[in-house]
């Protein structure tokens, strides 16, 4: 079966997702919302620069909005029965993750955009750079294939799977480098590694403060690792459990 | 165009589904018969390739669905027991995706999505979301989203439940149209009457194997040998009293009196002259349609 015309199937899963799950005005509004407050919470009694800040409130944007919605799609589909014809019909079953992930990946760059867009508004334009941009979408699809894999448990209950990644996510995000840039820690620096995270935030600060801590080829490469290996387990993981889900 | 062999399923410890094995050609309407948990859905789900049969296997024009599903899938249209479409999304969308889902040129999946919705009478409601219709809308719009794609395999589990007389009638003559068109059509039901009507075989299924495989001709034998006229005296009578012409056998159940019989509007009367004749009043008198499981004893030989 041609990889195009399942690609094509994939963007009609995302368009579906988009429709369903994430253009409703509470989604948009959490998500839009979402960053104001965490850079409220970040920044506030704290005198810091907005280039100090920027790099840390984008890391925390993109993470946060592409995982959101994307875990509860499986579960809401296995409750709503919409899964089973999903899964019956000739999508190849990476195709359908991949619409999830393409539709959760769409919402978060939204986002991001416009925070992006407010701040080069307050910084000049030049925080844009190509790593920035490179850097914003292979995160978005590498934490969308997070939110993905974590939702792969076979359940019917999206609050059961928005718990497990919440567990998940939040100690991610505690040990990227989004709060201490990786120049100022010591040997929390090889725990930061394992985050994903880190490596996006790295390229930011690259960015917008002009100075990384990694090369940020490897930076790019890491991202782009991570998210073939979540979107690889999310994949093999859903189809495992598929059985479990009628 | 549907072969399936020795196909078997075993969640935990029970054999839900115990080595079934036959086919459905072309231009063939195929019933699965039974009662609740035969293993209907069960077998259907693994023809549509979402369950992995534990032993066996199901093709599908040739492709056997775990090898090929792709090419496999790309045959058949599907109702899923229970489905829904998506319900905040409208007919016309659903229609579409399904279009989309099965690669259909965006022209032909217009032409073939606004053709479905006057054929289900849904255009007044085409662009409603799907949660503000009834029942049986949304059950119209399932069924069209199997017939989105050209099938030459339908698989339909209980395509019909829920829906009211019109709307049941309206997707047995689409089944009809679409066996004449050559499509191999599976469904299950629990409707003697519907399988009777529609299907050119009928397989009865119970704990998960086929008891038997029946003409239709066959199975409205049972049917009538089935059928009962269930009546309550108020005075004690005995079985011999009531084996009136025409009855076949008697059963007494609790207070009341079964009398077996091919001919119910043949026996009511002569209930009511005996309960004039003997002054016992009547305390109730119903006609019993034909149960599945006397179907089942009749057609497998354990009857009579
Ligand atoms: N996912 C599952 N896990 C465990 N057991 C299951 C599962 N699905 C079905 N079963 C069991 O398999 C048997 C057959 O179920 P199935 O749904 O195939 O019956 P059916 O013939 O479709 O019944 P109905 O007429 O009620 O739709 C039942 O005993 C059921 O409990
Ligand atoms: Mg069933």
């Amino acid at each position: 079966m041609k990889v195009i015309g399942q690609l094509e199937r994939s963007l009609a899963v995302a368009k579906k997702d988009l429709l369903v799950y994430f253009l409703k005005g509470p989604t948009l509004i959490f998500g839009l919302l979402l960053p104001s407050f965490l850079f409220i919470a970040f920044a506030i009694g704290r005198d810091l620069s907005v280039e100090f800040l920027m790099p840390g409130l984008l890391g925390m944007t993109v993470f946060f909005t592409t995982s959101a919605v994307g875990p509860v799609i499986a579960p809401w589909e296995t409750r709503m029965r919409t899964f089973e014809r999903l899964v019956s019909s000739p999508i190849a079953f990476w195709g359908i993750i991949l619409g999830d992930v393409i539709a959760s990946s769409a919402f978060g760059l939204f986002i991001t955009v416009i925070v992006l867009t407010l701040g080069a508004l307050v910084e000049g334009v030049g925080i844009i750079t190509g790593y920035l941009v490179v850097a914003t979408v292979l995160s978005s699809f590498c934490f969308s294939s997070l939110g993905l894999m974590l939702s792969s448990h076979p359940t019917s209950d999206p609050s059961r799977i928005m718990m497990l990644s919440t567990l998940i996510k939040f100690p991610l995000f505690l040990i990227s480098g989004v709060f201490i840039p990786l120049s100022e820690m010591t040997s929390a620096r090889f725990i930061s590694m394992l985050s994903p995270l880190t490596y996006y935030v790295d390229l930011a600060r690259l960015s917008i403060e002009g100075t990384g801590y990694l090369n940020p080829g490897l930076n790019v490469v890491a991202l782009a690792l991570w998210g073939s290996a979540f979107f690889a387990i999310a994949v093999l993981l859903h189809e495992k459990n598929l059985d479990k889900r009628f | 165009m549907i072969e399936v062999t020795q196909l078997t399923k075993v969640f935990d410890t029970t054999r839900a589904v115990d080595a079934v094995s036959f086919t459905v050609s072309r231009e063939e309407i195929f019933g699965l018969l039974g009662p609740n948990g035969a293993g209907k859905t069960t077998t259907i789900r693994m023809l549509t390739g979402i369950l992995k049969p534990t032993e066996g296997h199901a093709r599908i024009g040739g492709y056997d669905i775990q090898e090929h599903p792709l090419e496999a899938k790309q045959l058949m249209g599907i109702v899923p027991e229970m489905a829904n479409a998506y319900v905040d999304l409208s007919p016309w969308r659903n229609l579409l995706l399904m279009g989309e889902l099965y690669g259909i040129p965006r022209k032909e999946r217009e032409k073939k999505a606004g053709s479905l919705i006057d054929l289900f009478a849904l255009s007044e409601k085409m662009h409603h979301r799907v949660r503000t219709l009834s029942k049986g809308m949304h059950q119209r719009v399932t069924v069209a989203m199997a017939l989105m794609n050209t099938a030459q395999v339908l698989l339909l589990d209980e395509p019909t439940s829920g829906l009211d007389v019109e709307s049941a009638r309206l997707i047995r003559d689409i089944i009809r149209t679409s066996r004449e068109e050559g499509t191999a059509v599976l469904l299950t039901t629990h409707n003697l009457q519907e399988a009777d009507e529609l299907c050119s075989r009928i397989a009865i299924m119970n704990h998960g194997k086929i008891m038997a495989v029946e003409r239709p001709e066959n199975l409205k034998r049972a049917i009538k040998c089935s059928t009962s006229v269930e009546v309550a005296f108020a005075q004690e009578v005995g079985e011999h009293e009531v084996w009136f012409e025409s009855v076949n056998r008697v059963e007494r159940k609790g207070d009341r009196l079964r009398l077996y019989t091919e001919a119910p509007e043949l026996v009511i009367p002569l209930v009511v002259d005996y309960s004039r004749s003997t002054q016992n009043l009547i305390l109730s008198l119903s006609t019993i349609g034909p149960d599945l499981e006397d179907v089942f004893l009749q057609v497998t030989g354990g009857g009579q």
